[in-house]
């Protein structure tokens, strides 16, 4: 039961955190959101028995693809302009 | 747009922690989850950090592109080589002929629940050892030159 309820809250927070990339202007905020998801998906890989894609899934989504967009956001202005 | 002090202090202070925790990995690859790959993310993990937050003139001197570069290349090398040498003694390719010899990594697996021995397994850590610095020199070229092709405003 306790598992159940772990489960549904990491669910949620993968698809509210999904919703939050698509929705946030800040290109910065959006890509700290993605790696919110990876986390989360980490923990939901490590919940269902797979700790070595947990790793995997934490090193490479949370950690350098978060690194990649921080570098080439750091290439361009921080906001999106609305009139364009 | 240059990161702020907290950030390169924060970085500076993380990177060591992170470096050790992939070589943990890479070395307790055969006895726990994670193994080379897993374990040469994580360390490449820790170099990305240290490239967002620094700028490349400062960064490039810490992390050189040319021994990433050697990283790699060893890496496949020995990978290759470790893997093929089983060929060269007279046995099926990738076969862990280190077990049946007394040398490195050959002690036996102690019977029963046990938390395991690092110096098990044969073959294995070595080839562990050599992915692990495989995965850790691209990724970390990949980072470095998405950096590098990056214009920064000067401010």
């Amino acid at each position: 039961m306790m598992l159940v309820l772990f489960h549904l809250l990491i669910l949620a927070g993968l698809i509210i955190t999904a919703a939050s990339v698509v929705y946030f202007r800040d290109l910065l905020a959006a890509a700290i959101s993605l790696a919110a998801f990876s986390l989360l998906l980490a923990l939901e890989f490590y919940l269902l028995q797979a700790p070595d894609v947990a790793i995997a899934e934490a090193g490479i989504g949370a950690g350098l693809t978060t690194a990649i967009y921080i570098i080439a956001i750091r290439g361009t202005k921080r906001k999106e302009d609305p009139d364009e | 747009m240059r990161m702020t002090k907290v950030v390169r202090t924060v970085a500076d202070l993380l990177y060591p922690f992170c470096m050790i925790f992939g070589l943990y990995v890479v070395a307790h690859g055969h006895l726990t989850p994670g193994g080379g790959f897993q374990g040469g993310a994580v360390i490449a993990t820790a170099t990305a950090l240290l490239i967002a937050a620094h700028r490349y003139d400062d960064v490039s001197a810490r992390v050189k592109s040319a021994r990433m570069k050697v990283f790699e290349s060893v890496g496949l090398l020995g990978f290759l080589i470790l893997g093929f040498s089983a060929i060269i003694l007279g046995q099926p390719a990738f076969r862990n002929w280190m077990l049946s010899r007394g040398s490195l990594f050959n002690d036996s697996v102690a019977f029963g629940v046990n938390p395991g021995a690092l110096t098990t397994g044969g073959l294995m850590p070595l080839m562990n050892l050599a992915v692990g610095l495989e995965v850790l020199g691209a990724l970390t070229i990949i980072t470095l030159y998405m950096l590098s092709g990056t214009k920064e405003d000067p401010s």
